[in-house]
């Protein structure tokens, strides 16, 4: 399938290719996180995770609406204030769900994964009562618009960085928060021996929900950076939710490391074979490639030695 | 078989329930409604045997699988497939570029048949595919899993991602598998019209027949040893390794037998339905298949026919009448169930209504059982009473 290329335009392929690839990857990077942390630290399975970064992408589209309508002159920025309320409306939320049902589940795994998809049924007909079945799509300010021309063939576009960015900037965060806060030690005290880090004067109860809520923020984020490359409906969600898992899974639960390995490599996998296969194809081998993996190295790419 | 083993393995209550379940399915349901709503009934049936299934894997067993879609759908297809052969003769199919394929294989270009579709013209090659095929695939997946001892959440994860990967291939390859729209336009089966009146009921029986046919190898497996090892390995599982188990083995069997329920189900949706898709093959439908188990009960084999039924029952009337708020009572359901009733219809029934049957079974057939093997033992003990 080369054989009718040139090498120049392999090249060129192969760097256009990977960089919508690295577009896909921001978008994997940001969901799975919240995902690996409440997933990987709690062993919770969060079949809702989609929908709360849908929220966070309708919170995105609102705040535009509201800029566009009140403020035009300040519209350029309406993003960051569009990102923390979606953190916010996210985390919020992801706390109400944590106090009401996940709490009582934490000794049955499979049932919060039941639970949750029932959530997320919720949450999908709520935003079809509010907002329509239609998608919508938010109005990029000005200065993300159009791409950067680096070859004569090779173009790259600004939204598309400035979500790398992002994803690199939350992800470098994330890391920060957890392995150098004084909160992260306790999170991962209270993941690695519940009772000893009650023992302690933790107190894991608070811990927990703090933790869901993070993720699911992060979700809402993820949502934020959603608006800029696809636009928003119901259940524009659930297309990832199933792609997040094994992200999370093939990376290695409990690494953040591993996700953002696992992320790199399946977002870049399926955008190559995109170019040369079908888009289905490229995405059925992608998720063979990844299942089989996983036959292979259950535990995924990073994993913890922590002794039980 | 001993009487002593027999009665361990079909207690009292359990003649019972058969009994009720078959005057249900069988006299009072056709009785009392016309035909569009028996077809109705009989669709839901065929999702009671992927529930059926489940209560073994899921319920005894721990192992929770999010792919049953998978199998249905490939018991479905393969039954799909050899009726769809035959409704594509040279004569019905005259007026394509090629006659003599599916017309959606004509649509896409193709011009003979592929490889895998040419055993389809064969009806009992298609009848030992629809058991065999999905039994093998799931075989495949357990030996991968289980033998590496990956299971709870992975398993979910791993199996929903299966379903994933085939309803995107189906989807993808529209030319060998009539894509979005699935396997449509089944007309014959050796020449006798499966769209009549008559076909219709003698579908429905047969669906019953072989419900209750699976029905009795679940109660097999449930009351066998078998069944108690199932338990004890989803209670704690290393203790029955150390015993000197292969708990992988007995992993992969219950997967496997989960697995081919699911696909007779599967062949028996085409028959009645008259068509075959991936919207059936996909993680939705897999995951309220799920919910069909757990609303009747996990622990339960007839409560997950009962629960299907009221299920799906409650979905055609929900979403006849406010398709708003279908979602919401499903999503209620699902979070309902697992928080407030983790054993579902069964758990209720066996707390609040099982005692008074029980008490009225045992003063109805007190007068002759005293005497013959009716002790007051609990079931293990007559069990190695019988077997010794």
């Amino acid at each position: 399938m080369f054989a009718d290329y040139t090498t120049s335009e392999l090249m060129s392929i192969f760097a256009m290719q990977g960089f919508s690839g690295l577009i896909l990857f921001s978008v994997f990077v940001l969901m799975a996180l919240g995902l690996a942390i409440i997933f990987g630290q709690m062993g919770v399975i969060n079949m809702a995770h989609g929908e709360f970064m849908i929220l966070g992408a309708y919170v995105t589209y609102l705040t535009s609406n509201v800029f566009s309508e009140y403020m035009p002159a300040l519209f350029g920025g309406y993003f960051f204030v569009a990102m923390i309320l979606a953190f916010i409306a996210a985390g919020a939320l992801g706390m109400l769900v944590e106090w009401a049902m996940i709490r009582h589940l934490y000794h049955r795994p499979l049932d919060t994964l039941l639970a949750t998809w029932g959530l997320s049924l919720i949450l999908q007909q709520l935003y079809r009562t509010i907002f329509g079945a239609r998608e919508v799509g938010v109005t990029l300010p000005d200065w993300l618009m159009g791409s950067v021309q680096i070859t004569d063939i090779i173009e790259v576009p600004i939204n598309g960085i400035f979500v790398m960015t992002l994803a690199v900037g939350i992800s470098v965060l994330i890391a920060a928060l957890m392995y150098r806060s004084r909160w992260g030690i306790q999170v991962r005290s209270v993941v690695q021996n519940r009772p000893m880090a009650g023992a302690v004067g933790i107190n894991t109860a608070r811990v927990d929900r703090l933790t869901f809520g993070l993720g699911c923020g992060i979700a809402g984020v993820a949502g934020s950076a959603f608006t800029m490359i696809g636009s928003t409906g119901p259940t524009s969600g659930q297309l990832y939710i199933v792609d997040t898992f094994l992200v999370v899974v093939f990376g290695g639960a409990a690494s953040l490391l591993g996700t953002i390995a696992s992320a790199f490599t399946i977002s870049q996998a399926q955008s190559t074979m995109e170019f040369f296969l079908s888009g289905s194809m490229a995405k059925v081998l992608t998720l063979l490639f990844v299942v089989f993996i996983l036959m292979l190295r259950p535990q995924g790419l990073f994993s913890l030695k922590v002794r039980r | 078989m001993s009487y002593a083993n027999l009665r361990t393995l079909l207690p009292k209550n359990d003649i019972l329930n058969f009994a009720v379940l078959a005057l249900i399915l069988v006299v009072v349901l056709p009785l009392s409604m016309d035909l569009f709503r028996l077809n109705l009934i009989g669709k839901y049936l065929t999702y009671s045997f992927v529930a059926l299934g489940l209560v073994l894997c899921w319920g005894y067993g721990g192992i929770l699988s999010l792919g049953q879609g998978v199998f249905f759908g490939l018991g479905g297809y393969a039954m799909a497939m050899f009726l769809k052969i035959e409704a594509s003769s040279p004569e019905n199919t005259a007026i394509q570029s090629t006659p003599g394929i599916p017309d959606f294989m004509d649509w896409n270009q193709l011009t003979e048949l592929p490889w895998f579709w040419q055993p389809f013209h064969s009806l009992t090659f298609t009848v030992i595919a629809i058991i065999v095929i999905p039994s093998i695939f799931a075989y495949i997946i357990g030996v991968a899993m289980f033998k590496r001892r990956v299971g709870g959440v992975y398993f979910a994860i791993i199996t929903q991602a299966v379903a994933a990967i085939l309803t995107i291939l189906i989807i993808g390859q529209q030319g060998y598998t009539g894509g979005v729209n699935g396997i449509t336009d089944l007309r014959t089966l050796f020449g006798w019209d499966i769209r009549t009146n008559e076909a219709k009921y003698i579908f429905y029986f047969l669906c019953v027949f072989m419900l209750f046919l699976c029905l009795g190898v679940a109660q097999y497996v449930r009351k066998s040893k078998l069944g108690r090892l199932l338990v004890a390995m989803r209670e704690m599982e290393d203790r029955v390794r150390f015993s000197g188990y292969d708990v992988a083995n007995f992993k992969i069997f219950v997967f496997c037998l989960g697995s081919a329920f699911a696909a007779i189900g599967g062949a028996m949706f085409t028959l009645q339905v008259g068509f075959m898709s991936p919207t059936f093959v996909g993680i939705v439908p897999s995951i309220e298949m799920v919910i069909f188990c757990a609303v009747g009960g996990r622990l339960s084999i007839f409560g997950a026919v009962y629960g299907a039924l009221l299920v799906n029952w409650a979905k055609s009337t929900f979403s006849e009448s406010f398709p708003e708020l279908w979602l919401f009572a499903m999503g209620a359901l699902f979070i309902g169930v697992v928080m407030a009733f983790p054993d579902g219809l069964a758990g209720l029934y066996s707390k609040y209504g099982e005692p008074h049957v029980t008490r009225l079974l045992d003063r109805f057939t007190s007068s002759k059982s005293k005497t013959s093997g009716d002790s007051d033992l609990p079931p293990e003990m007559e069990a190695e009473g019988g077997n010794s």
